[in-house]
């Protein structure tokens, strides 16, 4: 028994500690681990972009005046692209949140329900961004 | 006294903040997403989107405090999120500290920012 355990080579096992950013590329997450690196993207971003939001919120208040002002810069492609990707950010994090909100009190935490429900504020939100998107660029 | 520390009588040790925010996360979310769902109703039922309906809108007393108190639980909200995010990632301590010390004065400058803009309609 031990003369055949010897014979066998050991065997390079990969060891999984925390990860490098390095290892980022060749590392697949699950649905959930998407959601959750998204949740702190998504929030991260918007709070970066915050200025620009309390501004474009003054503008659009403040008078008649500043707000065909206002419209005027929401009119321009690039800024409609940004505000497309912060509406993107919003409706991410709100899916998660409601998703976390859910399972604060128990609801689908086991292994199926979550990767289904990690799954759902994915593509929701994806498609919701789709939806405002093509209101924006004025498709409809 | 050590011999004593088990089961329901355990010491609960640290800096008592935790469960605070967390809560706070949630009640702050909750308020967000409630005055979201009232905002983008108000923004689809209007018939054309100008400044009359906007500005009207905001200038109603209950939706300015309404709006003041949202803003107000977002930049908590932001707060214990950004925290976290400098916890998770910046390991030298000065400068985790920094950042937090930025976070939460820029917060507060967007607090008062915000109390002007809805005070200005």
């Amino acid at each position: 028994m031990s003369e055949a355990v010897r014979e066998v080579p050991k065997k390079e096992r990969p060891e999984f500690r925390n990860i490098h950013i390095t290892d980022l590329t060749n590392y697949r997450l699950p649905p959930a681990g998407w959601v959750s690196i998204l949740h702190r993207v998504s929030g991260a971003g918007m709070f970066l972009l915050l200025p620009f939001l309390l501004y474009l919120f003054e503008l659009s208040l403040r008078s008649e005046l500043s707000f065909a002002y206002f419209a005027g810069i929401a009119s321009h492609p690039l800024v409609k692209l940004i505000l497309l990707g912060l509406i993107w950010a919003y409706l991410q994090h709100f899916c998660a949140g409601v998703r976390h909100l859910f399972m604060d009190v128990h609801v689908a935490i086991e292994k199926d329900a979550a990767r289904k429900t990690a799954t759902s504020v994915l593509v929701v939100s994806l498609a919701l961004t789709a939806l405002a998107g093509l209101k924006l660029f004025g498709v409809f | 006294m050590a011999k004593n520390n088990v089961g329901p009588k355990r010491m609960v040790v640290g800096a008592h903040y935790g469960l605070k925010d967390w809560l706070a996360q949630r009640v702050t979310a909750i308020v967000m997403a409630v005055y979201t769902l009232i905002l983008l109703f108000s923004f689809l039922t209007a018939s054309n989107f100008s400044y009359e309906g906007w500005a009207g809108l905001f200038a109603r007393p209950w939706f300015k405090l309404f709006s003041l108190v949202t803003f107000l639980g977002l930049y908590y909200h932001a707060w214990v999120g950004m925290r976290d995010i400098w916890m998770d990632y910046i390991k030298p301590v000065g400068l985790r500290l920094a950042l937090q010390i930025l976070t939460v004065l820029w917060l507060i400058v967007c607090a008062g920012w915000t109390v002007q803009i809805l005070w200005s309609v």
